[in-house]
Protein backbone atom coordinates (compact mmCIF):
# COMPACT_ATOMS: atom_id res chain seq x y z
CA UNK A 1 0.00 0.00 0.00
CA UNK A 2 1.33 3.43 -0.81
CA UNK A 3 1.60 5.73 2.18
CA UNK A 4 0.67 9.36 1.81
CA UNK A 5 3.85 11.39 1.73
CA UNK A 6 4.65 13.23 4.95
CA UNK A 7 4.85 16.55 3.16
CA UNK A 8 1.45 16.35 1.44
CA UNK A 9 -0.78 19.34 2.25
CA UNK A 10 -3.46 17.46 4.16
CA UNK A 11 -2.26 14.33 5.87
CA UNK A 12 -4.28 11.17 5.28
CA UNK A 13 -7.17 10.67 7.68
CA UNK A 14 -7.78 14.37 7.93
CA UNK A 15 -9.72 14.59 4.75
CA UNK A 16 -13.19 13.53 3.84
CA UNK A 17 -13.97 11.95 0.50
CA UNK A 18 -13.60 14.80 -1.96
CA UNK A 19 -17.01 14.38 -3.52
CA UNK A 20 -18.16 17.27 -5.65
CA UNK A 21 -21.87 16.49 -5.68
CA UNK A 22 -24.09 18.30 -3.23
CA UNK A 23 -25.91 15.04 -2.70
CA UNK A 24 -25.89 11.61 -4.28
CA UNK A 25 -29.50 10.97 -3.34
CA UNK A 26 -31.54 9.71 -6.26
CA UNK A 27 -35.00 9.96 -4.71
CA UNK A 28 -37.23 13.01 -4.77
CA UNK A 29 -35.81 14.56 -1.63
CA UNK A 30 -37.01 18.04 -2.67
CA UNK A 31 -40.65 17.04 -2.34
CA UNK A 32 -40.94 17.41 1.42
CA UNK A 33 -39.48 20.93 1.55
CA UNK A 34 -41.44 21.99 -1.52
CA UNK A 35 -44.79 20.75 -0.22
CA UNK A 36 -44.10 22.29 3.20
CA UNK A 37 -43.19 25.58 1.57
CA UNK A 38 -46.41 25.68 -0.42
CA UNK A 39 -48.66 24.75 2.52
CA UNK A 40 -47.08 27.22 4.94
CA UNK A 41 -47.10 30.02 2.40
CA UNK A 42 -50.78 29.39 1.69
CA UNK A 43 -51.48 29.50 5.43
CA UNK A 44 -49.62 32.80 5.82
CA UNK A 45 -51.45 34.34 2.89
CA UNK A 46 -54.81 33.22 4.27
CA UNK A 47 -54.01 34.44 7.78
CA UNK A 48 -52.97 37.85 6.49
CA UNK A 49 -56.19 38.21 4.57
CA UNK A 50 -58.26 36.97 7.53
CA UNK A 51 -56.78 39.46 9.98
CA UNK A 52 -57.98 42.37 7.91
CA UNK A 53 -61.34 40.86 7.05
CA UNK A 54 -64.10 42.25 9.27
CA UNK A 55 -66.76 39.55 8.84
CA UNK A 56 -65.57 37.51 11.77
CA UNK A 57 -68.81 37.14 13.65
CA UNK A 58 -72.28 35.90 12.85
CA UNK A 59 -74.27 34.80 15.88
CA UNK A 60 -73.53 32.36 17.34
CA UNK A 61 -70.37 31.68 15.36
CA UNK A 62 -67.06 33.33 16.07
CA UNK A 63 -64.22 32.96 13.57
CA UNK A 64 -61.25 31.39 15.42
CA UNK A 65 -58.68 33.86 14.04
CA UNK A 66 -60.51 36.73 15.74
CA UNK A 67 -61.40 35.04 19.01
CA UNK A 68 -61.41 36.35 21.72
CA UNK A 69 -62.56 39.73 20.53
CA UNK A 70 -61.29 42.25 23.05
CA UNK A 71 -62.06 45.66 21.58
CA UNK A 72 -65.19 47.59 22.45
CA UNK A 73 -65.53 49.52 19.22
CA UNK A 74 -65.06 46.67 16.76
CA UNK A 75 -66.58 43.67 18.56
CA UNK A 76 -70.35 43.20 18.56
CA UNK A 77 -71.69 42.78 22.10
CA UNK A 78 -72.31 39.05 21.65
CA UNK A 79 -68.83 38.48 20.29
CA UNK A 80 -67.16 39.74 23.44
CA UNK A 81 -65.90 37.23 25.91
CA UNK A 82 -68.27 37.58 28.91
CA UNK A 83 -68.71 41.19 27.82
CA UNK A 84 -65.05 41.77 28.54
CA UNK A 85 -63.48 44.36 26.22
CA UNK A 86 -60.39 45.89 27.78
CA UNK A 87 -59.56 47.80 24.61
CA UNK A 88 -61.77 50.86 24.55
CA UNK A 89 -63.22 53.05 21.83
CA UNK A 90 -59.83 54.25 20.72
CA UNK A 91 -59.01 50.84 19.27
CA UNK A 92 -60.40 50.61 15.76
CA UNK A 93 -58.03 48.22 14.03
CA UNK A 94 -58.90 44.59 13.28
CA UNK A 95 -59.47 42.69 16.55
CA UNK A 96 -57.42 39.73 15.36
CA UNK A 97 -54.26 41.81 15.64
CA UNK A 98 -54.65 41.87 19.44
CA UNK A 99 -54.48 38.15 19.97
CA UNK A 100 -52.99 36.54 16.90
CA UNK A 101 -49.48 36.89 18.27
CA UNK A 102 -50.15 34.13 20.78
CA UNK A 103 -51.16 31.26 18.49
CA UNK A 104 -48.71 32.54 15.87
CA UNK A 105 -45.87 32.57 18.40
CA UNK A 106 -46.89 29.13 19.62
CA UNK A 107 -46.68 27.67 16.16
CA UNK A 108 -43.61 29.63 15.17
CA UNK A 109 -41.58 28.31 18.12
CA UNK A 110 -43.10 24.81 18.00
CA UNK A 111 -40.48 22.09 17.61
CA UNK A 112 -42.33 20.61 14.65
CA UNK A 113 -42.74 23.91 12.82
CA UNK A 114 -39.12 24.74 13.49
CA UNK A 115 -38.04 21.53 11.84
CA UNK A 116 -40.36 22.14 8.92
CA UNK A 117 -39.44 25.73 8.18
CA UNK A 118 -35.73 25.30 8.85
CA UNK A 119 -35.89 22.70 6.12
CA UNK A 120 -38.34 24.30 3.71
CA UNK A 121 -37.60 28.02 4.08
CA UNK A 122 -34.03 28.22 5.37
CA UNK A 123 -32.79 25.02 3.66
CA UNK A 124 -30.80 24.15 6.72
CA UNK A 125 -30.73 21.38 5.62
CA UNK A 126 -33.24 21.08 2.75
CA UNK A 127 -33.27 17.31 3.26
CA UNK A 128 -31.08 14.77 5.03
CA UNK A 129 -27.68 14.26 3.41
CA UNK A 130 -28.25 17.20 1.07
CA UNK A 131 -25.78 20.01 1.68
CA UNK A 132 -27.15 23.28 2.91
CA UNK A 133 -26.25 26.46 1.03
CA UNK A 134 -24.98 28.42 4.06
CA UNK A 135 -21.31 28.85 4.71
CA UNK A 136 -21.72 29.35 8.47
CA UNK A 137 -24.03 27.71 10.94
CA UNK A 138 -24.61 28.16 14.65
CA UNK A 139 -28.18 26.88 14.85
CA UNK A 140 -30.10 27.75 17.96
CA UNK A 141 -27.00 28.35 20.04
CA UNK A 142 -27.12 32.13 19.81
CA UNK A 143 -29.28 35.17 19.18
CA UNK A 144 -31.76 35.34 17.51
CA UNK A 145 -32.63 31.64 17.33
CA UNK A 146 -31.79 31.09 20.98
CA UNK A 147 -35.12 32.85 21.62
CA UNK A 148 -36.89 29.69 20.46
CA UNK A 149 -36.38 28.56 24.03
CA UNK A 150 -39.36 30.64 25.17
CA UNK A 151 -41.67 28.13 23.51
CA UNK A 152 -43.14 26.95 26.84
CA UNK A 153 -44.58 30.41 27.55
CA UNK A 154 -46.45 30.32 24.29
CA UNK A 155 -47.66 26.90 25.35
CA UNK A 156 -49.22 28.36 28.50
CA UNK A 157 -50.90 31.02 26.38
CA UNK A 158 -52.06 28.39 23.90
CA UNK A 159 -53.90 26.57 26.66
CA UNK A 160 -55.93 29.71 27.31
CA UNK A 161 -56.59 30.23 23.60
CA UNK A 162 -57.63 26.57 23.30
CA UNK A 163 -60.09 26.98 26.15
CA UNK A 164 -61.59 30.08 24.56
CA UNK A 165 -62.10 28.24 21.27
CA UNK A 166 -63.77 25.43 23.21
CA UNK A 167 -65.98 28.00 24.92
CA UNK A 168 -66.97 29.48 21.54
CA UNK A 169 -67.86 26.00 20.32
CA UNK A 170 -69.97 25.19 23.38
CA UNK A 171 -71.74 28.53 23.09
CA UNK A 172 -72.59 27.76 19.47
CA UNK A 173 -73.77 24.30 20.49
CA UNK A 174 -76.18 25.75 23.03
CA UNK A 175 -77.57 28.38 20.69
CA UNK A 176 -77.64 26.46 17.45
CA UNK A 177 -77.12 22.75 18.05
CA UNK A 178 -78.08 21.75 14.53
CA UNK A 179 -75.89 24.28 12.74
CA UNK A 180 -73.11 22.98 10.55
CA UNK A 181 -70.96 25.86 11.77
CA UNK A 182 -71.38 24.59 15.34
CA UNK A 183 -69.90 21.25 14.44
CA UNK A 184 -67.16 22.86 12.41
CA UNK A 185 -66.20 24.89 15.48
CA UNK A 186 -66.41 21.85 17.77
CA UNK A 187 -64.19 19.78 15.50
CA UNK A 188 -61.69 22.59 15.27
CA UNK A 189 -61.65 23.17 19.04
CA UNK A 190 -60.93 19.48 19.64
CA UNK A 191 -58.09 19.39 17.13
CA UNK A 192 -56.53 22.63 18.39
CA UNK A 193 -56.60 21.37 21.97
CA UNK A 194 -55.14 17.99 21.00
CA UNK A 195 -52.34 19.79 19.18
CA UNK A 196 -51.69 21.96 22.24
CA UNK A 197 -51.60 18.96 24.56
CA UNK A 198 -49.22 17.06 22.30
CA UNK A 199 -46.61 19.83 22.62
CA UNK A 200 -43.07 18.83 23.62
CA UNK A 201 -43.02 21.48 26.33
CA UNK A 202 -46.26 20.04 27.70
CA UNK A 203 -44.64 16.61 27.77
CA UNK A 204 -41.70 18.03 29.64
CA UNK A 205 -43.82 19.95 32.16
CA UNK A 206 -46.16 17.01 32.80
CA UNK A 207 -43.35 14.76 33.99
CA UNK A 208 -40.56 14.70 31.43
CA UNK A 209 -38.41 16.82 33.70
CA UNK A 210 -38.56 14.23 36.50
CA UNK A 211 -36.11 11.39 36.92
CA UNK A 212 -38.13 9.24 39.31
CA UNK A 213 -41.41 8.47 37.58
CA UNK A 214 -42.19 5.88 40.26
CA UNK A 215 -42.46 8.61 42.89
CA UNK A 216 -45.04 10.53 40.88
CA UNK A 217 -47.57 7.99 39.63
CA UNK A 218 -50.22 10.50 38.55
CA UNK A 219 -47.83 12.71 36.66
CA UNK A 220 -46.31 9.60 35.11
CA UNK A 221 -49.70 8.54 33.76
CA UNK A 222 -50.32 12.00 32.40
CA UNK A 223 -46.89 11.86 30.77
CA UNK A 224 -47.80 8.53 29.16
CA UNK A 225 -50.93 10.10 27.70
CA UNK A 226 -49.14 13.22 26.47
CA UNK A 227 -46.34 11.07 25.03
CA UNK A 228 -48.86 9.15 22.93
CA UNK A 229 -50.23 12.39 21.54
CA UNK A 230 -46.72 13.75 21.16
CA UNK A 231 -45.77 10.91 18.84
CA UNK A 232 -48.41 12.35 16.48
CA UNK A 233 -47.36 15.96 16.99
CA UNK A 234 -46.52 16.66 13.37
CA UNK A 235 -49.83 15.23 12.16
CA UNK A 236 -51.79 17.18 14.77
CA UNK A 237 -49.93 20.35 13.88
CA UNK A 238 -50.90 20.05 10.24
CA UNK A 239 -54.45 18.83 10.72
CA UNK A 240 -55.23 21.56 13.25
CA UNK A 241 -53.71 24.12 10.91
CA UNK A 242 -56.11 23.04 8.18
CA UNK A 243 -59.04 22.85 10.59
CA UNK A 244 -58.49 26.33 11.98
CA UNK A 245 -58.18 27.74 8.48
CA UNK A 246 -61.29 25.85 7.35
CA UNK A 247 -63.38 26.82 10.38
CA UNK A 248 -62.31 30.44 10.12
CA UNK A 249 -63.15 30.60 6.44
CA UNK A 250 -66.49 28.86 6.99
CA UNK A 251 -67.63 31.37 9.60
CA UNK A 252 -66.58 34.29 7.44
CA UNK A 253 -68.42 32.90 4.43
CA UNK A 254 -71.57 32.50 6.52
CA UNK A 255 -71.11 36.03 7.86
CA UNK A 256 -70.76 37.35 4.34
CA UNK A 257 -73.89 35.49 3.25
CA UNK A 258 -71.97 33.42 0.71
CA UNK A 259 -73.08 30.30 2.54
CA UNK A 260 -76.73 30.82 3.43
CA UNK A 261 -78.74 27.60 3.59
CA UNK A 262 -80.87 27.16 6.77
CA UNK A 263 -78.55 24.86 8.69
CA UNK A 264 -75.35 26.70 7.87
CA UNK B 1 -32.93 -14.95 -10.13
CA UNK B 2 -29.66 -13.32 -10.75
CA UNK B 3 -28.81 -10.26 -12.81
CA UNK B 4 -25.94 -7.90 -13.52
CA UNK B 5 -26.11 -4.67 -11.55
CA UNK B 6 -24.29 -1.42 -12.18
CA UNK B 7 -22.32 -0.15 -9.21
CA UNK B 8 -20.32 3.03 -8.69
CA UNK B 9 -17.98 2.77 -5.73
CA UNK B 10 -15.74 5.41 -4.20
CA UNK B 11 -12.10 4.31 -4.44
CA UNK B 12 -9.19 6.19 -2.98
CA UNK B 13 -7.06 6.89 0.04
CA UNK B 14 -7.11 9.81 2.45
CA UNK B 15 -9.87 11.73 0.77
CA UNK B 16 -8.41 11.72 -2.76
CA UNK B 17 -10.21 9.39 -5.06
CA UNK B 18 -12.98 8.88 -7.56
CA UNK B 19 -16.10 6.91 -8.27
CA UNK B 20 -15.29 3.71 -10.14
CA UNK B 21 -17.80 1.81 -12.24
CA UNK B 22 -18.43 -1.92 -11.92
CA UNK B 23 -20.84 -4.41 -13.38
CA UNK B 24 -21.42 -7.19 -10.93
CA UNK B 25 -23.65 -10.21 -10.41
CA UNK B 26 -26.53 -9.99 -7.93
CA UNK B 27 -28.47 -12.99 -6.65
CA UNK B 28 -31.81 -13.23 -4.94
CA UNK B 29 -31.84 -12.27 -1.27
CA UNK B 30 -28.54 -10.41 -1.32
CA UNK B 31 -27.70 -7.14 0.40
CA UNK B 32 -25.37 -4.36 -0.69
CA UNK B 33 -22.56 -5.65 1.52
CA UNK B 34 -22.72 -9.01 -0.30
CA UNK B 35 -22.17 -7.21 -3.57
CA UNK B 36 -19.21 -5.27 -2.15
CA UNK B 37 -17.77 -8.62 -1.05
CA UNK B 38 -18.33 -10.05 -4.52
CA UNK B 39 -16.43 -7.09 -5.98
CA UNK B 40 -13.58 -7.88 -3.59
CA UNK B 41 -13.64 -11.52 -4.58
CA UNK B 42 -13.78 -10.96 -8.33
CA UNK B 43 -12.75 -7.51 -9.54
CA UNK B 44 -11.22 -5.35 -6.82
CA UNK B 45 -9.29 -7.46 -4.30
CA UNK B 46 -7.97 -4.39 -2.49
CA UNK B 47 -11.37 -2.73 -2.02
CA UNK B 48 -11.54 -1.74 1.66
CA UNK B 49 -14.80 -2.09 3.60
CA UNK B 50 -15.42 -2.45 7.32
CA UNK B 51 -17.88 -5.08 8.46
CA UNK B 52 -18.36 -7.65 11.13
CA UNK B 53 -21.72 -9.17 12.02
CA UNK B 54 -23.71 -8.97 8.78
CA UNK B 55 -26.77 -8.78 11.00
CA UNK B 56 -27.21 -5.08 11.60
CA UNK B 57 -25.91 -5.29 15.14
CA UNK B 58 -22.25 -4.33 15.17
CA UNK B 59 -22.55 -0.94 13.48
CA UNK B 60 -19.40 -1.47 11.37
CA UNK B 61 -20.71 -1.36 7.83
CA UNK B 62 -22.06 2.21 7.77
CA UNK B 63 -21.78 3.68 4.28
CA UNK B 64 -23.78 5.89 1.95
CA UNK B 65 -25.86 4.12 -0.63
CA UNK B 66 -27.36 6.34 -3.32
CA UNK B 67 -26.50 9.24 -1.08
CA UNK B 68 -28.27 7.96 2.02
CA UNK B 69 -26.49 6.74 5.13
CA UNK B 70 -27.29 3.04 5.44
CA UNK B 71 -25.92 -0.17 6.89
CA UNK B 72 -24.54 -2.14 3.95
CA UNK B 73 -25.59 -5.41 5.51
CA UNK B 74 -29.18 -4.30 6.01
CA UNK B 75 -29.85 -2.75 2.62
CA UNK B 76 -31.52 -5.29 0.40
CA UNK B 77 -30.73 -5.31 -3.29
CA UNK B 78 -34.42 -5.98 -3.93
CA UNK B 79 -35.15 -2.36 -2.95
CA UNK B 80 -33.42 -1.17 -6.14
CA UNK B 81 -34.53 -1.48 -9.72
CA UNK B 82 -32.38 -3.86 -11.78
CA UNK B 83 -31.35 -1.13 -14.21
CA UNK B 84 -30.51 1.36 -11.48
CA UNK B 85 -26.90 2.43 -10.94
CA UNK B 86 -26.12 2.06 -7.26
CA UNK B 87 -23.62 4.53 -5.87
CA UNK B 88 -21.70 3.53 -2.76
CA UNK B 89 -19.56 6.07 -0.93
CA UNK B 90 -17.93 6.31 2.49
CA UNK B 91 -19.58 8.38 5.24
CA UNK B 92 -19.05 12.01 4.27
CA UNK B 93 -18.50 13.58 7.64
CA UNK B 94 -15.45 11.55 8.63
CA UNK B 95 -12.00 11.38 7.04
CA UNK B 96 -11.41 8.50 4.67
CA UNK B 97 -8.73 5.92 5.41
CA UNK B 98 -9.31 3.93 2.27
CA UNK B 99 -12.28 3.39 -0.03
CA UNK B 100 -15.34 2.84 2.14
CA UNK B 101 -13.47 2.82 5.44
CA UNK B 102 -13.58 6.05 7.41
CA UNK B 103 -11.72 7.15 10.51
CA UNK B 104 -14.47 7.53 13.11
CA UNK B 105 -12.22 8.57 15.99
CA UNK B 106 -14.10 11.90 16.21
CA UNK B 107 -16.85 9.87 17.86
CA UNK B 108 -14.58 8.18 20.39
CA UNK B 109 -13.10 11.54 21.25
CA UNK B 110 -16.58 12.97 21.89
CA UNK B 111 -17.55 9.92 23.95
CA UNK B 112 -14.56 10.44 26.22
CA UNK B 113 -15.50 14.07 26.83
CA UNK B 114 -18.72 13.10 28.62
CA UNK B 115 -18.32 12.32 32.34
CA UNK B 116 -19.36 8.72 32.91
CA UNK B 117 -22.28 7.47 35.02
CA UNK B 118 -21.81 8.73 38.58
CA UNK B 119 -23.92 7.20 41.36
CA UNK B 120 -24.49 9.04 44.67
CA UNK B 121 -21.60 8.81 47.13
CA UNK B 122 -21.96 5.90 49.50
CA UNK B 123 -24.19 3.79 47.29
CA UNK B 124 -22.36 0.61 46.33
CA UNK B 125 -22.95 -1.28 43.12
CA UNK B 126 -25.56 -3.87 43.96
CA UNK B 127 -27.44 -1.45 46.17
CA UNK B 128 -29.14 0.43 43.35
CA UNK B 129 -32.90 0.08 43.54
CA UNK B 130 -34.91 1.42 40.66
CA UNK B 131 -38.13 0.58 38.97
CA UNK B 132 -38.54 -0.30 35.37
CA UNK B 133 -40.52 2.87 34.59
CA UNK B 134 -37.63 4.97 35.91
CA UNK B 135 -35.10 3.54 33.49
CA UNK B 136 -37.31 2.87 30.52
CA UNK B 137 -36.50 6.11 28.73
CA UNK B 138 -32.76 5.52 29.02
CA UNK B 139 -33.13 1.97 27.81
CA UNK B 140 -34.37 3.10 24.42
CA UNK B 141 -31.07 4.89 23.94
CA UNK B 142 -29.11 1.79 24.96
CA UNK B 143 -30.26 0.09 21.77
CA UNK B 144 -27.66 2.18 19.96
CA UNK B 145 -25.18 0.06 17.97
CA UNK B 146 -22.77 2.95 17.46
CA UNK B 147 -22.89 2.94 13.71
CA UNK B 148 -22.40 6.75 13.86
CA UNK B 149 -24.69 7.34 10.93
CA UNK B 150 -26.60 9.90 12.99
CA UNK B 151 -23.45 11.92 13.57
CA UNK B 152 -22.57 11.44 9.92
CA UNK B 153 -25.87 12.78 8.60
CA UNK B 154 -26.16 15.69 11.03
CA UNK B 155 -25.76 18.86 8.97
CA UNK B 156 -24.20 20.71 11.89
CA UNK B 157 -20.92 18.90 11.26
CA UNK B 158 -21.56 17.29 7.89
CA UNK B 159 -21.79 20.68 6.21
CA UNK B 160 -19.59 22.57 8.67
CA UNK B 161 -16.34 20.88 9.56
CA UNK B 162 -15.52 23.90 11.73
CA UNK B 163 -18.32 23.00 14.16
CA UNK B 164 -16.73 19.69 15.11
CA UNK B 165 -14.93 20.95 18.22
CA UNK B 166 -18.11 22.54 19.60
CA UNK B 167 -20.64 19.82 18.80
CA UNK B 168 -20.85 16.30 20.17
CA UNK B 169 -23.38 15.09 17.60
CA UNK B 170 -26.74 13.44 18.19
CA UNK B 171 -25.18 10.17 19.34
CA UNK B 172 -23.49 11.81 22.31
CA UNK B 173 -26.12 14.42 23.07
CA UNK B 174 -28.37 11.40 23.42
CA UNK B 175 -25.83 9.87 25.79
CA UNK B 176 -26.01 13.02 27.91
CA UNK B 177 -29.81 12.82 27.93
CA UNK B 178 -29.61 9.16 28.91
CA UNK B 179 -27.49 9.98 31.94
CA UNK B 180 -29.39 13.14 32.84
CA UNK B 181 -32.63 11.13 32.99
CA UNK B 182 -31.04 8.35 34.99
CA UNK B 183 -32.44 8.13 38.54
CA UNK B 184 -29.04 7.27 40.02
CA UNK B 185 -26.82 9.71 38.19
CA UNK B 186 -25.82 12.74 40.24
CA UNK B 187 -23.69 14.74 37.82
CA UNK B 188 -25.44 17.84 36.61
CA UNK B 189 -25.31 17.77 32.85
CA UNK B 190 -27.60 20.58 31.70
CA UNK B 191 -25.17 23.47 31.55
CA UNK B 192 -22.49 21.39 29.95
CA UNK B 193 -24.90 19.93 27.38
CA UNK B 194 -25.48 23.45 26.12
CA UNK B 195 -22.08 24.99 26.65
CA UNK B 196 -19.54 22.18 26.17
CA UNK B 197 -21.36 19.80 23.87
CA UNK B 198 -23.29 22.15 21.59
CA UNK B 199 -26.91 21.11 22.13
CA UNK B 200 -27.95 24.57 20.91
CA UNK B 201 -26.49 23.84 17.47
CA UNK B 202 -29.10 21.18 16.87
CA UNK B 203 -32.07 22.64 15.02
CA UNK B 204 -34.19 19.54 15.51
CA UNK B 205 -34.49 18.81 11.81
CA UNK B 206 -34.56 15.09 12.66
CA UNK B 207 -32.12 13.63 10.15
CA UNK B 208 -30.47 11.63 12.92
CA UNK B 209 -33.84 10.02 13.67
CA UNK B 210 -34.42 9.35 9.98
CA UNK B 211 -31.23 7.34 9.53
CA UNK B 212 -30.99 5.46 12.84
CA UNK B 213 -31.04 1.73 12.01
CA UNK B 214 -32.29 0.98 15.52
CA UNK B 215 -35.22 3.36 15.01
CA UNK B 216 -34.37 5.25 18.16
CA UNK B 217 -36.43 8.45 18.34
CA UNK B 218 -33.29 10.48 18.93
CA UNK B 219 -34.81 13.91 18.37
CA UNK B 220 -38.18 13.43 20.06
CA UNK B 221 -37.06 11.38 23.02
CA UNK B 222 -33.52 12.57 23.71
CA UNK B 223 -32.66 15.90 22.07
CA UNK B 224 -35.90 17.82 22.57
CA UNK B 225 -36.36 16.61 26.18
CA UNK B 226 -32.76 17.60 26.81
CA UNK B 227 -33.38 21.02 25.26
CA UNK B 228 -36.36 21.42 27.59
CA UNK B 229 -34.20 20.49 30.58
CA UNK B 230 -31.69 23.11 29.52
CA UNK B 231 -34.49 25.67 29.30
CA UNK B 232 -35.38 24.85 32.93
CA UNK B 233 -31.85 25.57 33.92
CA UNK B 234 -30.89 28.48 31.76
CA UNK B 235 -33.81 30.23 30.10
CA UNK B 236 -36.93 29.89 32.23
CA UNK B 237 -37.34 32.75 34.72
CA UNK B 238 -40.30 31.07 36.44
CA UNK B 239 -38.40 27.89 37.22
CA UNK B 240 -35.52 30.01 38.45
CA UNK B 241 -37.84 32.00 40.72
CA UNK B 242 -39.52 28.84 42.02
CA UNK B 243 -36.12 27.42 42.92
CA UNK B 244 -35.30 30.58 44.84
CA UNK B 245 -38.60 30.78 46.70
CA UNK B 246 -38.89 27.12 47.63
CA UNK B 247 -35.17 26.73 48.11
CA UNK B 248 -35.24 23.79 45.76
CA UNK B 249 -31.92 22.46 44.76
CA UNK B 250 -30.90 23.61 41.30
CA UNK B 251 -31.06 20.07 40.09
CA UNK B 252 -34.28 18.63 38.71
CA UNK B 253 -33.60 15.18 40.05
CA UNK B 254 -37.21 14.87 41.22
S1 LIG C 1 -32.04 16.71 14.86
FE1 LIG C 1 -30.29 17.89 15.61
S2 LIG C 1 -28.72 16.39 16.08
FE2 LIG C 1 -30.26 15.35 14.81
S3 LIG C 1 -29.45 15.55 12.75
FE3 LIG C 1 -30.82 17.29 13.07
S4 LIG C 1 -29.51 18.97 13.81
FE4 LIG C 1 -28.34 17.06 14.00
S1 LIG D 1 -28.19 6.38 17.66
FE1 LIG D 1 -28.78 5.11 15.93
S2 LIG D 1 -27.77 6.10 14.18
FE2 LIG D 1 -26.79 6.91 16.00
S3 LIG D 1 -25.01 5.62 16.36
FE3 LIG D 1 -26.69 4.75 17.55
S4 LIG D 1 -27.65 3.23 16.25
FE4 LIG D 1 -26.36 4.50 14.94
S1 LIG E 1 -46.43 23.05 20.00
FE1 LIG E 1 -45.07 21.87 18.85
S2 LIG E 1 -43.60 21.46 20.34
FE2 LIG E 1 -44.90 22.73 21.47
S1 LIG F 1 -21.83 -5.72 9.45
FE1 LIG F 1 -22.51 -5.44 11.49
S2 LIG F 1 -24.00 -3.88 11.21
FE2 LIG F 1 -23.49 -4.38 9.16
Amino acid sequence: MTQTAADSPAPARRQRAQLKERTLRTDQWWRYPLVTFIIFTAFLVYATWAIFDNDFFVAPYHAPFASPCLAEAVCPEEAQLFGWAPFGDWYTWPPGLLILGLPAGFRFTCYYYRKAYYRAFWLSPPACAVNEPHSKYTGESRFPLILQNIHRYFFYAAIVVGLILAYDAVKALIEKPAGIGTWVLIGNAILINLYTLSCHSCRHITAGRLNHFSKHPIRYRAWGFVSKLNAKHQELALISMFSVMGADLYVRLVAKGVISFPFA
Amino acid sequence: MSYKAKFRVWRGEGGEGKLEDFTVEVNEGEVVLDIIHRLQATQAPDLAVRWNCKAGKCGSCSMEINGKPRLGCMTRMSTFAEDETITVTPMRTFPVIKDLVTDVSFNYQKAREIPSFTPPAGVQPGEYRMQQIDVERSQEFRKCIECFMCNNVCHVIRDHEENKPAFAGPRFLMRIAELDMHPYDVVDRKDSAQEDHGLGYCNITKCCTEVCPEHIKITDNALIPMKERVVDRKYDPLVWLGDKIFKRSRSTKG
